[in-house]
């Protein structure tokens, strides 16, 4: 994968990791019908970390972190996020859901919607928020992502690049404390790539708590603080971008590392 | 590629090709003609077929209601009147028995000197329903919808003004239950109470209630039993009840159809599959002779209303299944992305999932509202007169003995106008969220 975002100077000092913890997991498994996607997950995400989670299709990645916001839903140990444990208590996922923002690979906005009430719909019904300032704070965001001029535009007139970053603006209406992606970039054409990794590196640089499942390597070492590398449902190694690129420990690592930046 | 590398091998384009105007189609009738209508030998015989049969068709049809008879007291009255002007009896209708009996085939036995109550009726209901059909009129009207089968209700059967009005009150009582129960207890239990309470009250106390401020403040108006109704009046109010009752019942029973409780997405289940798996005219006869049985002694239903709950239960299992579909269609990611955000349950359906099932069940939810319109003829069997009862009944009368062809092509000619402006409608309102979503 290349190095997209390189051609950027990063203000990393702005992103200070507090000793604040996010996201706690703990001894976490999680099964579908018998097959065990993740297995024995330990992982402590402080405030302000930025993670980037890679590894080979199928190794758990996603369903990791779609279990943080129960979008899965994990069977054994636990997950504690921002203070609140994730069980089957509604009030409680509803509650972690307003707090964390998701952003899909396939965009998932609302093609019947606006970009505009895409943005404002969440902050009206949750949060009731009154509609003017929903729809101020919708574009403002929409103006951080570099897309006010489509606010009145349905999701499906927009290109690839342009919906994602609708996504992030979407999510970061509601304010939320920790950001999920999903291999964002994964759906889009390479010029649109950059775009939408500018976005998110914008983010990374005022703070916010990021996990990313992708491979964007460059934007791995650039912007992460820790890079994880799962496989088989494991974490098999975690590591600071520099370390985990120029000197991996594990052969698996080894080998995925040169098969993704081999070329 | 090739041709450009079968010059040069190195090429660099230094112009960028301007935008080109696409050529212009060649127009014109013959051209469409030659395409449409002769492009072939076979095609040419076949245009000319075509052409043949309907002109025996129409020069059948047209002459026979251009020489229409509209003004005699009897079928044989109407053959004189076509002899004497030297045409058979086939050569020409007899509109005679729609100028005469028109009354009866729109408003059965309605009492004739109130026949402004079921217009006022279907006046006011087409106000309340042009803010649900059209939505770029002001939001406002549709309180007044919510209003309309009530003032319907009491102008058509009559009576006394406090029995639709505690009926009314049964959903404001389920509405104010759903919200204060779900927001001290929880969301289901919030649904179960807007459920049950209606129920209980509507049995228990909206009668009596009803009685007691009719006692208070008497504002009654005449009382019209339902074995007087019949026309198209009868089948229009059978149908439109079935149709409006039944779109919300079946998005419930399709939700229920998918929840993850295992006894709410039995029972729908059990229910749709019951329903649908039983002819219309079983449950028709069901609710003519059975439905009594299981009401306590004494109560004496409405056998139209009777009717109108069994229709609307029919078509709320078809109109379940095709939601359901709607449903099935959506991308996961819908689902997920609402979820993502933190709306609950039924703000995810409400706001994002129904919105886009039920555009893309449109063409079926229509196509279910046009046959059961078209089914409300069935309560001919149960000795209802519907507009073939009625002319069931116009062609016994000595009078109008023998006749059949002028009255069920305009009774045809009735539930086409019906049915194909829903049709219509519903090809409007795809368009429309066409354009609107892309």
């Amino acid at each position: 994968m290349s190095d997209t975002a390189t051609n950027r100077v990063i203000n990393r000092d702005a992103m200070t990791v507090s000793d604040e913890v996010a996201i706690q997991i703990t001894d976490m498994n999680k099964w579908y019908g018998t097959f065990h996607v993740l297995r024995d997950i330990n992982l402590t995400v402080n405030r302000g970390e930025r993670i980037v989670v890679c590894g080979p299709s199928g190794s758990g990645k996603s369903t990791l972190i779609r279990c943080i916001n129960r979008l899965e839903e994990h069977q054994a140990g636990s997950i504690v996020v921002d203070g609140t444990e994730l069980s089957s208590d509604l009030k409680n996922i509803d509650k972690i859901r307003s707090e964390v923002g998701m952003c899909f690979q396939h965009f998932n906005l609302f093609p019947h919607l606006t970009i505009l009430e895409n943005c404002t719909l969440a902050p009206i019904w949750v949060r009731k928020t009154p509609k003017r300032e929903a729809e101020e704070t919708a574009m403002h965001f929409l103006e951080k992502v570099k897309i006010p001029e489509q606010a009145d535009k349905y999701p499906g007139q927009l290109s690839g690049g342009q919906q994602q970053r609708v996504a992030i603006a979407r999510s970061l209406c509601m304010r939320p404390r920790i950001m999920l992606f999903d291999e964002p970039t994964s759906a889009l054409d390479p010029e649109m790539i950059k775009e939408v990794l500018d976005t998110m590196i914008e983010l990374a640089e005022e703070g916010m708590t990021m996990i990313c499942v992708t491979h964007e390597m460059g934007f791995a070492r650039q912007v992460a603080n820790r890079v994880i590398f799962m496989d088989a449902g494991q974490i098999v190694e975690q590591n600071e971008p520099e370390e985990f690129f120029n000197n991996p420990q594990s052969e698996r690592t080894k080998l995925f590392l040169s098969q993704i930046l081999g070329h | 590629m090739s041709d450009t590398h079968a010059q040069t091998v190195r090429y660099v384009r230094e112009t960028m090709l301007p935008e080109r105007e696409p050529p212009l189609a060649e127009t014109g009738v013959i051209k469409w003609m030659r395409e449409n209508l002769f492009s072939s030998w076979i095609n040419a015989i076949l245009t000319i077929v075509s052409l043949y049969i309907i002109f025996v068709v129409l020069s059948a049809i047209i002459p026979w209601l251009l020489n229409s008879v509209w003004d005699a007291e009897s079928l044989t009255e109407c053959r004189e009147i076509l002899a004497a002007q030297g045409l058979s009896s086939h050569d020409g209708a007899c509109g005679a028995v729609l100028t005469a009996r028109w009354h009866q085939l729109v408003f059965g036995y309605y009492p004739s000197e109130l026949y402004w109550r079921p217009i006022l009726a279907l006046a006011l209901f087409l106000v309340g329903i042009a803010p649900v059909l059209f939505a770029n009129l002001p939001r406002q009207m549709l309180l007044v919808s919510a209003a309309v089968p009530f003032v319907c209700f009491w102008l058509l059967w009559g009576g006394s003004v406090w029995f639709p009005v505690m009926i009314a009150l049964g959903f404001v009582l389920g509405y104010l239950a759903m919200v204060l129960v779900g927001k001290a207890l929880s969301p289901l239990a919030g649904i179960i109470a807007a459920i049950v309470l209606p129920i209980l009250y509507w049995i228990f106390l909206a009668g009596p209630l009803a009685a007691a401020m009719a006692d208070v403040i008497p504002l009654r108006i005449e009382e019209v039993q339902s074995r007087a109704f019949g026309g198209f009046m009868l089948s229009v109010v059978i149908g439109l009840s079935a149709i409006i009752l039944s779109l919300p019942l079946g998005i419930l029973l399709a939700l229920a159809r998918q929840s993850n409780l295992f006894i709410i997405k039995t029972s729908a289940v059990v229910f749709i599959e019951v329903i649908r798996g039983v002819p219309l005219i079983v449950w028709l006869f069901t609710a003519q002779l059975l439905l009594n049985y299981f009401l306590p002694r004494g109560t004496n239903f409405d056998l139209t209303l009777r009717v109108i709950i069994m229709v609307t239960l029919f078509s709320s299992a078809y109109i379940a299944e095709v939601v359901r579909g709607g449903l099935a269609a959506l991308p996961k990611g819908q689902y997920e992305g609402a979820d993502s955000l933190g709306l609950d349950y039924w703000q995810s359906m409400r706001l994002i999932i129904l919105p886009q099932a039920l555009k893309i069940s449109i063409p079926g939810i229509v196509n279910t509202f046009i046959g059961l319109f078209k089914d409300t003829t069935l309560v001919v069997f149960i000795g209802l007169f519907d507009p073939l009862g009625i002319a069931g009944a116009i062609r016994a009368s000595t009078e109008w003995n023998g006749i059949y062809w002028e009255l069920f092509v305009f009774i045809g000619l009735m539930f086409f106008i019906a049915c194909y402006s829903m049709g219509r409608y519903s090809l409007y309102l795809e368009k429309k969220l066409q354009r609107e979503h892309r």
